[in-house]
């Protein structure tokens, strides 16, 4: 196929911006929440506010110190994760980080996780007329905490009774971050759309864990954790084709995203712009590394905006 | 300043069975590390083992730019890093964490044990930089094992050795080397790195002397720059929050924690 070049030989630009239900992306890259800090941590290694968004670590209405160690587990290709939601609370994000990253520009999406339906509502309130907020993510399907998360996630009444209630109190797009651990992730989809929800993103960590053969003992403190990592990509893949067929609303895809090419399947699947976890651990400058390989992609295929590629690889 | 690095691999020893030094030019790392620091290392291009691999910097060069690090076989990670040839190149982060607080002309103690040696060597090396009076005990299983003895001889440092096996220094416990018999009469500060309860045992004896210290803590770690929270532990048991190793750390004051 042929690049497209100008009469001056140059590459023309291609369009790279994305809009998700009223979130407008310059790029549709983002960092995953809970794999990149609040962005600040990342600061040496790139320019945080050249990236899509920053989706920054699940914050609760109440601070958490999280689960006791070991939290991590490396398992074959992809890792297992109980970190258990560990934040200084949303009062101290909206007056600590939010302004810090609203001064260095960086596009800020929070991740909110509630014990009650009545707490997510509570977050969406205080964080409505803060600056420098893109948009909510709602975690529903958290696989770490006891109460909340996960179980919000994994019923289709839930999800659209949260949904709801977070959109009475937010004027910003609100995005529920869909669990893959159902059986049927399109009814969970439709619930969200069905509450009100202006884009989805999935699909979170795989409820998994990992056993110690020599003290016979599982390896996480918690013992689930959440699977993330290149393993996923395919279910990832799979899930977030099946939603793009029946829902129609944006979807912010990722689950193991290590490349470009990776990000183009994605895309190719439905997903309007990707997320990017575990493979900032890997490489910290994979997310900028992920928007020009995707400028190169279009361009090479000879194809103008990204937008034009979303789903293109699904067959109806 | 930490940054991403290729470090171009110019030696790659092994030193005994499962030891193995590697030195690297690395400018940017070498010209603003500080001993205690650590680099995370991706071992080959594979996906599977994933994650980087934390290791300390054992030695510096300045002048060539490069940093060297001493690593034990103990997995497919560490064991991966032993195939990568001189005139390759590793891809590295760092220098990462927070490092040993050192101040000029003191008497130091430096307590080291295996792998946990690695830190020290670079803190001996400054400490003296520093006019500092370095005191090394260094424990190992074996003679053989003693893999840091000679860069530790080359920096003229005061060096007792124990073994397990009693075939170099003293039998036994490097930990038994603690005792005024052994020591200089005057240490401002000790270090160390190494077994947990070989540390345990160092701190006691700090306390019981009323000497500060410091100790380099290992964790799992993912991600190394305090952004996935994998890394956490609490210091004192009751402690309400947990400290993040890679970034709190991996050196943390003796009297914040309990070992
Ligand atoms: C700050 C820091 C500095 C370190 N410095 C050095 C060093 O200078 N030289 C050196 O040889 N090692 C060092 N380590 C330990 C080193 O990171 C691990 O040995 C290495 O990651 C093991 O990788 P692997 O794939 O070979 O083993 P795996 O297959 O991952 O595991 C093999 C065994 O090693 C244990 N292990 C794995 N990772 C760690 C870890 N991060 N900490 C403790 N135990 C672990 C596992 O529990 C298992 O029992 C350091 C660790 C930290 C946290
Ligand atoms: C260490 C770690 C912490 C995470 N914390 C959160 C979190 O706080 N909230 C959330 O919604 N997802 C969290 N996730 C899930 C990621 O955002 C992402 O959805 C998942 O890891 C799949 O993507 P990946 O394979 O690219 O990592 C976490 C993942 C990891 C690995
Ligand atoms: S390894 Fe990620 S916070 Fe320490």
């Amino acid at each position: 196929m042929q690049s497209s070049f100008n009469k001056a030989g140059v590459k023309e630009d291609v369009d790279i911006s994305v809009d998700l239900g009223g979130l407008k992306l310059k790029n549709p890259v983002v960092v995953a929440s809970g794999t990149f800090g609040y962005g600040l941590e990342y600061e040496d290694f790139l320019d945080i506010s050249a990236i899509g968004a920053v989706i920054v670590k699940g914050t609760t209405l109440e601070p958490r110190s999280g689960n006791p160690s070991p939290r991590i587990a490396e398992t074959p290709a992809g890792m297992l994760n109980a970190i258990g939601l560990e934040n200084p609370g949303v009062d101290v994000f909206l007056k600590e980080y939010l302004p810090r990253l609203r001064d260095k520009g960086v596009t800020v999406i929070v991740n909110i996780a509630g014990n009650t339906v009545e707490e997510y509502a509570r977050m969406a309130a205080k964080i409505e007329g803060n600056e420098g907020v893109a948009a909510i993510e709602l975690n529903i399907s958290c696989p770490n905490v006891k109460k909340g998360g996960l179980q919000f996630g994994t019923h289709p009444d839930t999800v659209k009774e949260v949904v709801e209630a977070v959109k009475k109190e937010t004027s910003l797009p609100v995005l529920p971050k869909l669990s893959p651990n159902v059986t049927d992730v399109v009814e969970i989809a439709k619930a969200a759309q069905a509450g009100g929800a202006d884009a989805l993103s999935m699909i979170n960590t795989l409820l998994g864990m990992a056993i110690d053969i020599k003290k016979k003992k599982p390896v996480l403190a918690n013992i689930f954790g959440g699977l993330s990592g290149p393993a996923i990509k395919p279910v990832a893949l799979r899930m977030i084709y099946q939603v793009y067929k029946e829902v129609d609303l944006p979807i912010l895809g990722g689950g193991g995203i290590m490349s470009s090419e990776d990000a183009v399947e994605f895309i190719l699947a439905g997903a309007s712009a990707v997320s990017i976890g575990t493979g900032n651990f890997v490489n910290p400058r994979l997310a900028l590394e992920v928007v020009e390989g995707i400028r190169n992609y279009l361009q090479e295929e000879n194809i103008r905006s990204v937008r034009e590629l979303t789903g293109m690889a699904v067959i109806k | 300043m930490p940054t991403l690095e290729k470090g171009l691999v110019i030696l790659h020893n092994r030193l005994a069975r499962d030891f193995y030094e590697i030195e690297l030019v690395a400018p940017l790392i070498a010209s603003s590390c500080k001993p205690g620091q650590f680099v995370h290392v991706k071992v080959g291009g594979t996906m599977d083992p994933l994650l980087r691999r934390p290791l300390s910097i054992y030695d510096v060069d300045k002048k060539l730019g490069s940093i060297t690090l001493l690593y034990k076989v103990v997995g497919r990670g560490t064991e991966l890093l032993t195939r990568v040839g001189v005139k390759e190149n590793i891809d590295i982060m760092g220098p990462l964490g927070r490092g040993f607080s050192l101040a000029d002309n003191q008497h130091v103690l430096l307590v080291g044990g295996g792998v946990g040696i690695a830190p020290l060597v670079y803190l001996a090396r400054a400490a003296k930089e520093k006019g500092c009076q370095v005191t090394v005990l260094y424990g190992a299983e074996k003679r053989g094992e003693l893999v840091a003895f000679e860069r530790l001889r080359k920096l003229e440092v005061d060096l007792m050795v124990a073994t397990r096996d009693g075939s170099a220094g003293h039998k036994g416990l490097v930990a038994d080397l603690l005792h005024p018999k052994f020591l200089p009469p005057k240490i401002d500060f000790i270090y160390t790195c190494g077994p947990e309860p070989m540390m345990a045992l160092v701190k006691k004896y700090a306390e019981e002397n009323g000497i500060p210290g410091e100790v380099s803590l290992e964790e799992h770690m993912a991600c190394g720059v305090g952004a996935c929270l994998g890394c956490a532990r609490k210091l004192k048991p009751d402690d309400e929050y947990y400290v993040k190793v890679c970034k709190d750390g991996p050196v943390f004051r003796m009297d914040e924690m309990v070992l």
